[in-house]
């Protein structure tokens, strides 16, 4: 038992391992999409809004960098190689790690009661102040009082819970939306988001905005102590001795 | 061994032997209801597969999406096309009189159709959208006979799979699982919006496929094939596009 007792002082346990395998495998698909998504993107870096747009129709706005096809008129006179093929491939089997990693975590984080536990913020914190509280905090780069050892603060639930909440189920409903075999059978889909692309341009910008969560994120690890974060979203558990600020 | 530990050991064990079964089942009910696209194979294989697979389940009687003639794009942009060949040319000069669809494969009646032939059956319209995979789109009116009503005509064979189609220009070709092929939208294309199809859009004669990207539906079409084995074309990827490093299902 003193052994046990030992243990547990230096190991403190940090995420399930569920939690841990679902974080990274969406984070290699996640950087798969990103490049792969960039790379589509160039083949047409004109963006419009409603059901049709095309060469011939007036862009809502034009990403000022060269194509990789001819046929777009960017003012550059030079084609950047075609890599739309394998981007292609590798878009859609990155997007249904994606959606699989994300049913299995959804339904274990129902399940297992992480969601409740670790993600919806307390009741007494459904308040602007706790918010303020925190960010406050985070200025004077405070370290986490004891409440939040091993879970997560408002500021980090409510980030996480809007990245699983609203902007996955957004980028996987506007790419979606982008399918003529899918639309065809639910038209709705399409319809709803003002069509084929207005999905294209938001699904755009939710990718910016999935990248700046990604940033903001990886830029908290680093500051409350990288290869220590690393750590625990691998081997599940931080130790003691390692804690710094 | 402690009982937690011997207990994991059981659970992943039953989990893993029911993953194994599970994807082994799965392959043959995939296999068996010709839910593996032909490029099924490779890194990309497990996406492409998932992708078609589904798609197939829950889309094979779906009719495209369809649009309000209001809706048809004032200027459609027709896409590059490679500079016309001396055959092209010189059946263009005739008008196009001499151009001719050649149905074969296994079918009871292979035929060979003049453009009057193919007017001659029942004409119908779709007002559909052009989808590229680079994401530019238009609508645009197509005018055409369907290919199921053709296939009916040439009395496709019971164990036929695949429709493969070729262009005018050697080395294009494409193809299609017999759900597409047979679907009421899937069209043998002669006209666009009230006129005939003008050459920049694949006239005289372009396959049109609404539930796939642009690039399935091939322009200057010459020759239909049914198949009961799309190995036998080409590199046995279904198409020209996956050598290209292109899918062959194009459905999203």
């Amino acid at each position: 038992m003193a052994a046990v007792s030992q243990l547990e002082k230096i190991k403190t346990h940090r995420h399930s391992r569920v939690v841990r395998v679902t974080h990274w495998l969406t984070f290699v698909a996640f950087v798969a999409l990103l490049v792969t998504g960039g790379e589509i993107v160039i083949s047409h870096p004109r963006f419009y809004w409603g059901e049709v747009g095309n060469v011939n129709t007036h862009p809502l706005f034009v990403i000022p960098i060269p194509a990789s096809r001819g046929t777009v008129p960017t003012g550059y006179g030079y084609v950047m190689p075609d890599q739309n093929g394998w981007s292609r491939y590798l878009h859609f089997e990155a997007a249904w790690v994606v959606l699989l990693t994300g049913l299995v975590y959804g339904i274990y984080g129902l399940w297992s009661g992480h969601f409740r536990k670790n993600l919806i913020p307390a009741r007494s914190d459904w308040t602007w102040h706790a918010y303020r509280d925190r960010i406050a905090k985070y200025m004077h780069r405070e370290r986490a009082d004891r409440a939040e050892e091993g879970t997560y603060n408002v500021l980090q639930r409510t980030a996480y819970l809007a990245v699983i909440l609203v902007l996955f189920p957004l980028i996987i409903w506007t790419g979606l939306a982008m399918s003529p075999s899918f639309t065809a059978a639910f038209p709705v889909t399409a319809a709803l988001l003002g069509g084929r692309q207005s999905a294209r341009t938001i699904h755009f910008f939710v990718s910016w905005l999935l990248l700046l969560f990604l940033l903001v994120h990886v830029t908290m690890v680093a500051l409350s102590g990288f290869w220590r974060r690393m750590r625990g979203m691998t081997t599940g558990y931080t130790r003691d001795s390692e804690e710094g600020r | 061994m402690n009982p937690i530990s011997r207990r994991k050991l059981i659970y992943g064990g039953v989990a893993a032997a029911a993953g194994i079964g599970g994807l082994a089942v799965a392959d043959r009910l995939a296999t068996r209801y010709g839910l593996i696209p032909p490029d099924g194979g490779g890194i990309y294989g497990p996406g492409e597969t998932l992708t078609y697979a589904c798609q197939r389940v829950l889309t094979a009687r779906t009719p495209a999406r369809e649009f309000p003639r209001s809706m048809i794009s004032k200027n459609p942009f027709a896409n590059a096309v490679a500079p016309p060949k001396e055959e092209f040319k010189r059946l263009r000069a005739g008008g196009f009189r001499d151009w001719r669809l050649v149905v074969d494969g296994t079918v009871a009646r292979p035929m060979s159709l003049s453009l009057a032939d193919l007017k001659s059956l029942p004409i119908q319209s779709q007002i559909t959208e052009v989808a590229c995979e680079e994401g530019w789109s238009y609508i645009a009116e197509w005018i055409g006979t369907p290919l199921s009503e053709v296939l009916r005509e040439a009395g496709v064979l019971p164990h036929s799979r695949y429709v493969v189609y070729y262009a005018i220009e050697k080395g294009l070709w494409g193809s299609i699982d017999m759900a597409d092929a047979m679907h009421p939208h899937t069209f043998l294309t002669v006209g666009m919006n009230d006129g005939d199809l003008p050459v920049p859009f694949g006239g005289p004669l372009r396959m049109r496929i609404p539930r796939q990207l642009g690039y399935k539906s091939l322009k200057y079409l010459t020759h239909v094939t049914v198949t009961d084995d799309i190995k036998k074309f080409g590199s046995g990827k279904g198409s020209v596009d996956p050598d290209y490093g292109y899918s062959w299902y194009a459905g999203i």
